[in-house]
């Protein structure tokens, strides 16, 4: 069962400069709540932010981490 | 023609629904909290929009998945694109965004009531 500190090693491991901060909704180590900060973000769209923080974690998404909820920004 | 009919289904209910959400369960029934959420924020608006359960067959949130490139539920898309899933949708209802991208009137105090285009959900069965 993937824990928040996990989940924010992983974010700031794979996209370099990211902070991140990561709660677990419903203390059951499956929903999450991400809110990740990074200066590359600042040439992508939302979507493609998103989709650099989903693939981070790849097929663990709908897998073991059954949500991540996202708020992402350039700073 | 092809041998991914479920994958050309949904391909097809894209083009062909200007606004479209695949999401678990129904507007009416929703499965999920961010399904229902999604929803809620088109309803707010009094968008009409084409809804597509993804919960009667796997292979739907599958190959949607593979199209969109985007590997939750429920996801939003306008004219074609992906606008997004509950995250994306309810801030760009919060600042507005979400009603320009749809060519309607932003939230008001009072709501206009919900309309779905009746019919729509569901295309995607007649063809499994």
């Amino acid at each position: 069962m993937p824990s928040t500190d996990e989940l924010r090693q992983r974010i700031e491991a794979a996209i370099p400069g990211a902070t991140a901060e990561v709660q677990d909704l419903t203390g059951g180590g499956d929903h999450f709540r991400a809110t990740v900060i990074a200066p590359s973000f600042a040439d992508l769209s939302r979507i493609e932010q998103h989709r650099a923080v989903y693939a981070v974690f790849g097929a663990d998404i709908g897998g073991p981490i059954h949500a991540l909820s996202l708020e992402t920004r350039a700073e | 023609m092809s041998e991914n009919p479920v994958r050309n289904a949904i391909q097809d209910a894209i083009r062909d629904h200007e606004v479209i959400l695949f999401m678990k369960g129904t507007p009416e029934r929703p499965m999920c909290g961010f399904s229902a959420r999604t929803a809620a924020a088109l309803e707010a608006l009094g968008a009409e929009y084409a809804a597509v359960d993804i919960l009667p067959d796997p292979r739907i949130r599958q190959e949607l998945s593979a199209v969109s490139n985007w590997p939750t539920i429920p996801q939003l898309f306008v004219k074609g694109e992906l606008l997004g899933g509950c995250d994306i949708v309810t801030e760009m209802y919060e600042s507005g965004e979400l009603a320009q991208a749809l060519g309607v009137e932003p939230a008001s105090d009072a709501p206009a009531a919900a309309s779905v285009e009746p019919g729509a959900p569901l295309q995607i069965d007649n063809r499994l």
